[in-house]
């Protein structure tokens, strides 16, 4: 283990986080709220000296880092970014208990959005802002800023690794033979998404911190909300803007590269955008005729659809409506759209539309297998052939996550809740939705659980956005090794 | 620049490392994914994986935009088409490619309308010109040409016999009585900038620069040999083999080339008329022995095999064969410590060496360096500058100026006068100098020596 670069990459991020967080600072200040800007400037001070520490301690690090160094690297490094972030929270009062506060932050930074707090407008504002804005560093990765704003040196191959780790997707790989350059478009795309969703905001009449706020839960499909009911009580304006930008931010990055670089036809012709397109074009006009009787209009219950599929195929989780009062077949369809969550490379979590599409290529390969054993075949996604490699990754993928959900529902059922609440509650979670069904749904939260049921879920919310490994490998032995 | 390499073998890989290193984007092709997969992890570029000499392959790696193809896979043909498509689609681009067979490299380069080739690199017969620069002057273990040759920087290994062992460098021009500048030593794996006072011990790898037309000055006042070489023994009956042994039946040195293979072994008689072909395993010290190696004057191991090789000058060694060269395919370099028997040769070194060359040529800007030599196992750095309009402090005496930690001058040549630099020495326009540092790819162009 190459610990002396893994110091230096925490000692990074604590770095960032420090910069970042000067802006909530800077708004509590203006606010006059001193309390909340005092525990800013504690918590300043705590992550420059830890940072600090940690950055001269690893100055001469050696060259060499592998896969385990990438993948425990990233797995710490979030986890120091959530407890350095969570602190402002514990030290101003406003969440009085550290386990809430630190599920709080983990909520936001790995864009989850769920939240133990019943009283969202009671937050002094930079703490507010803070939260929203954990959402969107965390959707595009704290490890991909660095890697965009940090020169690469010659032996710099290994950033391949704290990419992969970072990014979701079965098949990470650059956008331009440069990791920086990668990184930088990445984030440019992201920026520029986010500075228009905020206008579209501005003009329907929101004030810009709230804009702010919302712009940054949708562009890191977080959906910590402003208000105590999501977007519920914003003018449909507002609602329908902030659906149609969640969809948006559900689309693997790429594809917006190529739309830049002129390739109109080939982003439509990929087939991992159209079965996202069709599953949202499906869902919609599903739950549409299912729950038409419940509101007035067609057009209400048209927009009720389409924000609450948007929202939780992306894995956001804003609410417009309660959907914990749904029919079955539409509460039904809202558990299947947590599975399967937004496109790869996108700002969202979930099990991905390409590994979906994957999954299901490779078991219809297997069924006409078992049907004809001497067929030879392959699997094509977008006409080329996928790499047998790729396939097994994603089984064991799969395989991974049900047993994530499992374990972990097995154990936060120690706090008697019903099945429903349980398993919505670990999927809503390790999915990075935020809101589940029953007692955490849309209109409720998750403070009921028990400090030992957090901290599962903690881990299933990190386990989710990181993509399982990163978080499974710091159990395991052999990655501590020395070698 | 954007730059796509073709094909990931070993020249492909040490050559996208350099350029990478260089800061230039990089998109690899390869056929085999695995090998494009690690590539990846060691250094920043992109990989495509499939065909290179396929359109679709070519515009996916984004050849419309691209400066410059270099295409090294196995096949000759291949790497022709690769770069003819990738012409064909950019007629900007330079392309250059790896031609082993010597009838397609001479029918490029009379044809070049039907072949739009900027250079081709056998990196075989470029390994047996550096083969045969070293015979020229036994006692170097490396020479770096400067200045179109008229300099070099030399590679001296000090023994206990060595008349510079316990030398200080201050007293070393009575010794040599010649002029030259020992400008890095290499004692125990770790690379010195020497002062005056730093006395030489036996062991140590020196760096020094001297003009080419007393190179063979210095060995002689040295008491290093200073016989021609005559007779020779080459181990293995490769490409290599064969391009040095007919360089060196042009000088009329009388060559053994052995090889274990029979059928290669008729095929290198009948190619090879004045040279004798013998058949048998060179690593058998039996055949060795019987062969002649106690009197011949120098040994060089060229088999395929690195293994083979390095057994086979250790032998040479025990035997007193006054100069061994031994053919490395694998590792970096660092392997010339460790195998204490003579020069080191590298191919794949030597190839992507040239390209980066070619590379810095073409960004051409003003100032920028000519050309890069990294010696003492890749330590140190020496690059060559031409002293133009830009450049600052012309005709200011060394002694009054003040550069860089860690870089010195090494060469000034002024026309047709190459100088040795001491403190008075000046440069003026259209000069060339040799900048000699132990920081690695710091000089970027001339100014950047100075501090």
């Amino acid at each position: 283990m190459n610990y002396k670069m893994m110091g230096r990459f925490i000692g990074l991020i604590i770095a960032v986080e420090a910069v970042f967080i000067l802006p909530a600072l800077l708004i509590s200040v203006c606010y006059g709220e001193t309390v909340a800007a005092a525990s800013f400037l504690y918590t300043l001070a705590i992550m420059v000296l830890l940072g600090g520490i940690l950055l001269m301690s690893c100055r001469k690090a050696g060259h060499i880092f592998g896969a385990t160094e990438g993948l425990v690297c990233v797995g710490l490094g979030w986890m120091a970014l959530s407890l350095l972030g969570c602190l402002p929270f514990w030290f101003s009062g406003e969440i009085p208990h550290f386990m809430d506060a630190f599920f709080e932050m983990v909520s936001g930074f790995t864009t989850t959005g769920a939240s133990i707090l019943s009283d969202v407008e009671g937050l002094s504002k930079g703490l507010l802002y803070w939260r929203s804005f954990s959402h969107w560093l965390g959707g595009m990765g704290v490890l991909v800023f660095l890697l965009a704003i940090s020169p690469g040196g010659k032996n710099s191959g290994f950033t391949m690794h704290l990419l992969r780790a970072e990014s979701p997707g079965p098949n990470v790989g650059k956008l331009v033979p440069k990791m920086r350059q990668t990184a930088l478009i990445l984030y440019l795309i992201y920026i520029a998404l986010t500075i228009i969703n905020t206008i579209f905001l501005l003009c329907g009449g929101m004030n810009w911190l709230d804009a702010l706020c919302t712009a940054f839960g949708t562009a890191g499909t977080g959906g910590f909300g402003v208000r105590n009911d999501s977007l519920a009580s914003f003018s449909p304006y507002i609602q329908t803007v902030t659906a149609v930008f969640m969809l948006l931010f559900g689309i693997n990055f790429s594809c917006y590269y190529l739309l830049l670089l002129g390739h109109i036809r080939g982003v439509f012709k990929d087939e991992e955008l159209r079965l996202y397109l069709g599953i949202i074009l499906l869902c919609v006009i599903a739950i549409g005729f299912n729950v038409h009787h419940m509101y007035k209009t067609g057009a209400e219950t048209a927009r009720h659809a389409f924000f609450q599929v948007s929202s939780i195929i992306t894995t956001t989780g804003y609410s417009t409506t309660d959907f914990d009062l749904w029919p079955g077949l539409s509460k039904g369809l809202i558990m299947m759209l947590m599975v399967v969550g937004a496109c790869a490379g996108s700002t969202g979590g979930g099990l991905k539309c390409s590994r979906v599409l994957l999954l299901f290529k490779s078991l219809r390969r297997n069924i006409r297998q078992v049907l004809n054993p001497r067929k030879v075949q392959v699997v094509r996604n977008n006409n080329q052939v996928v790499d047998e490699r790729i396939l097994s990754n994603t089984n064991a993928y799969l395989a991974a996550y049900i047993i994530v959900v499992i374990v972990s529902y097995l154990l936060i059922s120690l706090d008697n809740f019903s099945i429903g609440t349980n398993l919505s509650a670990v999927l809503a979670c390790f999915n990075n939705i935020g809101p589940g069904l029953e007692q955490v749904g849309p209109m409720c939260n998750f403070s009921g659980y028990s400090d030992f049921s957090k901290f599962v879920l903690i881990l299933d919310m990190l386990a989710g956005r990181l993509e399982i490994f990163p978080i499974l490998v710091l159990f395991s032995r052999s990655a501590w090794k020395r070698r | 620049m954007e730059i796509i390499v073709a094909g990931v073998g070993k020249v492909g890989l040490t050559l996208a490392r350099q350029l990478v290193a260089e800061e230039h984007s990089v998109t690899l092709i390869d056929m085999n994914s695995l090998v494009l997969e690690e590539a990846v992890e060691q250094f920043d570029a992109m990989s495509i994986c499939g065909n290179c000499a396929s359109k679709d392959i070519l515009l996916q790696a984004g050849v419309e935009k691209a400066d410059l193809v270099i295409a090294a896979t196995n096949a000759d043909e291949v790497n022709l088409l690769c770069c003819m498509t990738a012409h064909g689609i950019n007629s900007n681009l330079h392309t250059i490619a790896r031609i082993r067979n010597p009838e397609y490299a001479e029918q490029v380069m009379t044809m070049p309308e039907v072949f739009p080739l900027s250079l081709t690199i056998n990196p075989e017969k470029r390994a047996a010109e550096e083969i045969r620069r070293l015979l020229q002057y036994p006692g170097f273990l490396r020479r770096d040409a400067f200045a179109k040759g008229r300099a070099e920087i030399v590679e001296l290994r000090i023994d206990e016999k060595s008349k510079l062992s316990g030398v200080a460098l201050k007293d070393m021009p009575g010794v040599v009585k010649c002029k030259v500048l020992v400008c890095a030593v290499l004692r125990q794996g770790a690379a010195v900038a020497p002062s005056g006072d730093f006395v030489l011990q036996t062991g140590d790898r020196i760096f020094v620069t001297a003009p080419t037309a007393i190179l063979g000055e210095l060995l002689k006042n040295l008491g290093i040999i200073t016989r021609r070489v005559r007779k020779m023994l080459i181990c293995g009956g490769g490409r290599v083999s064969f391009y040095l042994a007919k360089l060196l039946e042009k000088d009329g040195i009388q060559v053994s080339l052995i090889d274990r293979n029979p059928a290669r072994c008729a095929e290198l008689a009948a190619l090879l008329p004045n040279t004798s072909i013998l058949h048998g395993d060179c690593s058998s010290q039996n055949l060795l022995d019987s062969q002649g190696i106690n009197d011949v004057d120098a040994l060089c191991s060229l088999t395929g095999v690195d293994e083979t090789n390095a057994i086979t000058s250790l032998y040479a060694n025990t035997k007193n064969v006054p100069q061994i060269i031994t053919k490395i395919s694998r590792g970096e370099g660092f392997l010339s410590e460790s195998l204490p028997i003579g020069s080191v040769i590298c191919p794949k070194e030597l190839s992507s060496n040239i390209i980066v060359r070619y590379v810095r040529a073409m960004q051409n800007q003003t100032g920028a360096a000519i050309s890069v030599h990294t010696i003492a196992d890749g330590q140190v750095e020496a690059v060559e500058f031409t002293v133009d309009a830009t450049t600052k402090h012309c005709g200011v005496p060394l002694k009054s100026l003040k550069l860089r930690p860690n870089v010195l001058i090494g060469i000034i040549t002024h026309g047709a006068d190459t100088q040795i630099p001491n403190g008075d020495s000046v440069f003026t326009e259209g000069d060339t100098i040799v900048a000699v540092t132990s920081g690695r790819g710091i000089l970027k162009s001339i100014n950047d020596i100075f501090a």
